[in-house]
């Protein structure tokens, strides 16, 4: 997924916003809806959320692609939840009690869950690791989590190709992966070396740092400005999201 | 005032790896001195090239005159100053531009322009004089066009004109590249012969090819038995027949 970024190259209203902004709004907004309770609420946002991701023109294929890692999760706790919840009991499956709380808990997760994520991905999907490290800097994230952030972006790659590099050398000598110690052994060395070889390179980068005048201040450059269609975007969610919520806390007690 | 004319001056440097019982061929159970009893200089407008053997010591040479590892004894002397300590070092390195071998080392910044500020950002720019000296240097080297790149996802040899950017930067007062060409096709070959013919400050060029180090450099240097070879030791010269050590820069009588 972070290999091509795909989503981060298109051109759209959300794309336009300032990152900081964006990271800010997807953290906000997810909070928000975990922390709720409401039914009405949480689906309100759900509807939101679409809206969203409309907005970042994501398409159907792309939403479905990267909630799948989701379903699975969500599968599992329709078939434990309901079956652990204690509470009335709506109907019997093979003598198992199926609780009413434990079916709307289910629910609650799985569209809280959904709704989350999406924000995530029409906010934060949107945007390169790169420009993230960069405005999670802007948004004073302690350095050390940046800078491990930013290091794992650019190296994973690298080190990702050594491996490739490593196990086509076992490969043409006729390595093929067997239930054999000769098999295990081989990973073995082949995980070891990629140890060895990443442990050696940070090493050298340190060094090569070091040459360039570091001294444990990590500088970026800046690069994004608070512009005025940023701003108003953060108030209007804002402001839209306290309405709603106000909206819905009278309703209740009407 | 520092002396201006000397900038890298090594004595009787001796430098051997701790577990070089591993890494030499000696079976006797005595080190291996990868540099043994070095001295080398490097004046100002002195453009250097060194052609030696794999494993002679080379890289080492360059880590121990960047004060990237300790020599065993004898001495390293930057723009005069004799230097021991880590701190010292720190003082000087930014003058003197190391390039490695793999740009993948030198490249640790997710962007290009930001790789190429953070030099420049180390040694107190501002934001915007950090991003003038970077763009600077991109179009002097022509690869303006890779400014908002992602590394990563670059060639070989636009990783490495981008490292020769990063240490060009710094606005250093020597270089030392080691193996700047290894690996790259005649096209970017020839753009960084350009670029170093074009420079004006002093160089100690490593390559393993001698027709590159002939057309930059003004004297080529050898290294031997962990020593260095001046050019009145050695005559590097191209011929062509079948010789043992025909790869290697030899001398004959």
């Amino acid at each position: 997924m972070i290999e091509n970024e795909e989503l981060a190259f298109k051109d759209s209203l959300i794309h336009k916003i300032n990152p900081c902004i964006r990271i800010l709004l997807a953290v906000l907004l997810s909070f928000w809806v975990a922390l709720s309770t409401d039914f009405k609420f949480i689906s309100g946002c759900f509807v939101l959320a679409f809206v969203f991701v409309f907005l970042a023109s994501i398409t159907p294929n792309d939403i479905f692609k990267r909630l799948k890692p989701l379903f699975v999760f969500l599968l599992m706790i329709w078939i434990l939840l309901p079956l652990t919840f204690e509470g009335d009991m709506v109907f019997t499956v093979f003598s198992f009690d199926i609780s009413r709380q434990g079916i709307e808990y289910c629910a609650m997760i799985t569209i809280k869950s959904i709704t989350i994520i999406l924000f995530f991905m029409s906010f934060v999907a949107t945007m390169t690791i790169g420009v993230m490290g960069h405005a999670m800097q802007k948004l004073n994230v302690p350095q050390k989590f940046v800078f491990l952030l930013l290091m794992t972006y650019r190296y994973i790659f690298v080190i990702g190709e050594e491996y490739q590099k490593l196990f086509r050398a076992a490969k043409i000598r006729g390595f093929v992966s067997k239930t054999n110690i000769h098999s295990y052994k081989t990973y073995a060395y082949l995980a070891g070396m990629l140890f060895v070889r990443a442990s050696m390179r940070a090493k050298r980068v340190h060094q090569a740092m070091i040459c360039r005048g570091f001294n444990g201040q990590f500088h970026t450059i800046d690069k994004f400005s608070l512009d005025k269609l940023s701003i108003i975007f953060f108030i209007i969610v804002l402001l839209f999201m306290t309405i709603y919520q106000w909206l819905i806390v009278k309703v209740l007690i009407f | 005032m520092v002396d201006k004319k000397n900038i890298i001056k090594l004595k009787n440097i001796s430098f051997s790896y701790p577990d070089s019982y591993q890494k030499g061929p000696s079976l006797n159970g005595t080190d291996v001195k990868v540099l043994n009893d070095l001295s080398f200089e490097l004046n100002a407008n002195d453009k250097i090239g060194m052609i030696a053997p794999n494993g002679s010591g080379k890289t080492t040479l360059l880590h121990i005159i960047m004060g990237l590892c300790q020599p065993d004894c004898g001495v390293v002397e930057l723009f005069g100053e004799k230097l021991t300590k880590e701190k010292e070092f720190a003082l000087y390195r930014p003058k003197i531009g190391l390039m490695f071998q793999d740009s993948d080392d030198q490249l640790f910044n997710p962007y290009v322009i930001d790789d190429i500020a953070f030099g420049p950002l180390n040694l107190g720019f501002s934001q915007k004089e950090a991003l003038i000296i970077a763009r600077e240097i991109l179009s002097d080297l022509g690869i303006e066009d890779l400014e908002n790149s992602i590394v990563h996802k670059l060639s070989g040899g636009q990783k490495r004109l981008v490292a020769l950017a990063t240490v060009l930067a710094m606005k250093p007062e020597a270089l030392l590249l080691d193996e700047p060409t290894a690996g790259l096709d005649m096209e970017v070959k020839t753009r960084i012969e350009g670029i170093l013919k074009n420079l004006d400050i002093a160089f100690l060029v490593v390559a393993h090819d001698f027709n590159f180090l002939k057309s930059i450099s003004s004297r080529i240097i050898s290294m031997t038995e962990g020593k260095v070879l001046m050019d009145d030791q050695i005559h590097i010269h191209q011929h062509e027949h079948i010789h043992k050590y025909g790869h290697d820069p030899h001398t004959h009588v």
